[in-house]
């Protein structure tokens, strides 16, 4: 059955609080998600004060400054920070999304960051993406074409061939909208969720790629692709401004033109 | 112990649930006018008698319109449940036992309420 609560061993209690420095001014409270394989024992949120004074304006800046001033044991994923690696991609304030992109000053109250949602946690801030990858691998994510490359140049597309996978390719597989699909929360091992979909969408939207038919067909599944009910949290939730739904909406389209 | 490309794989496509999804979205678009007209026929028999529903539905349109409701209503019922059924209950011997016993007892309530209405017609 779908699970509405956490099991027993991954309820969250209550941490530690680190203080901010006496004389601090602008004071922000940040309630972290920490969870260690090598301590037996459940989650628990760790808060952290942080001067706003001295800190940049992005959660990860403040996260930097936890692990660097604070907590070198806080655990998560951050590469570019600038909305293009998808690595610190988390649940803050309630929303997935990236720590890079999302200003502290958004977050009214206390900045409440936990993992992504109903994936395995690694460790703190780290999901297991395994099978978000595995998903993707499936779908076969490159241009597949029996017709040979021109020998003297690139393959061509008209202009408006090209603005069709406009909204896909932006997608930085961060997972912000497959961890926050309910669909993909209860049937995550056969449901390929909004991100992956919107990848497979890219290739059968891109006119250069001769697999269409098969893509589709590899998709027609109650569980890959009819588990989509619309919910639309993917679309709310991406941190890049995309749209997961309607490309789903557009491969059911397609399966539906192509019955004739 | 398998890897995670083949559990993603899976057993592959079933190559089947446009037409389960497409029924729904059809059935729904059906039930649309034809609820509509059921509560209109509802409104227009208000504090009739017996014998005035009685000639109600045994006006031909009318009888058509109740039994394509009928038809539209619990086939729809059928597949939504089957949905909610298949999100929420992962075992897959508990998922068969209670789509068919959902099909059948949807099936049987479908079948009761169009014979109640071809007694009204006949």
């Amino acid at each position: 059955m779908a699970e509405l609560t956490l099991p027993k061993n991954s309820r969250v209690t209550a941490g530690t609080t680190h203080k901010a420095a006496p004389g601090a001014t602008r004071v922000k409270n940040f309630q972290v998600y920490r969870w260690n394989p090598d301590d037996a024992g459940n989650p628990h949120t760790d808060t952290y004060e942080i001067d706003l004074d001295q800190c940049g304006p992005m959660v990860l800046d403040a996260l930097i400054k936890i692990k660097n001033e604070i907590d070198p044991t806080l655990t998560f994923r951050r590469s570019c920070r600038e909305g293009i690696c998808g690595s610190c991609a988390m649940n803050i304030d309630g929303t997935n999304t990236l720590a890079c992109l999302k200003p502290i000053d958004e977050v009214k109250a206390d900045v409440k960051i936990n993992p992504l949602p109903h994936m395995a946690v690694v460790k703190d801030l780290v999901p297991d993406l395994t099978q978000a990858y595995a998903q993707y691998r499936s779908i076969e994510p490159w241009l597949q074409s029996e017709t040979p490359a021109p020998p003297d140049g690139e393959r061509l597309q008209s202009i408006e061939e090209r603005a069709d996978i406009d909204g896909l390719w932006e997608c930085i597989l961060c997972f912000c909208c497959t961890t926050s699909c309910p669909s993909y929360w209860w049937n995550g091992d056969r449901y390929l969720g909004p991100a992956v979909l919107m990848a497979a969408y890219r290739w059968i939207a891109d006119s250069r790629d001769e697999n269409t038919g098969k893509r589709l067909d590899a998709l027609e599944d109650p569980f890959k692709l009819y588990r989509c009910h619309t919910i639309m949290n993917c679309t709310q939730t991406c941190p890049k401004g995309l749209n997961p739904a309607k490309a789903i909406g557009k491969i059911k389209q397609l399966m539906v033109e192509r019955q004739g | 112990m398998r890897s995670p490309l083949g559990r993603a794989r899976g057993m592959g496509s079933a190559k089947s649930g446009l037409g389960h999804w497409w029924a729904q979205r059809l059935t729904a678009m059906a039930l649309l006018p034809l609820s509509l007209y059921f509560v209109l026929s509802v409104f227009l028999l208000e504090g009739a008698d017996q014998a005035a529903m009685l000639r109600y539905m045994a006006e031909p349109w009318n009888g058509v319109l109740f039994i394509a409701l009928i038809a539209a209503l619990f086939y729809h019922l059928q597949l939504g449940l089957q949905v909610v059924i298949e999100d929420y209950i992962h075992s897959e011997a508990r998922r068969l036992t209670a789509v068919l016993a959902m099909r059948a007892a949807v099936t049987l309530f479908g079948l009761l309420a169009l014979v109640s209405v071809l007694k009204l017609i006949f």
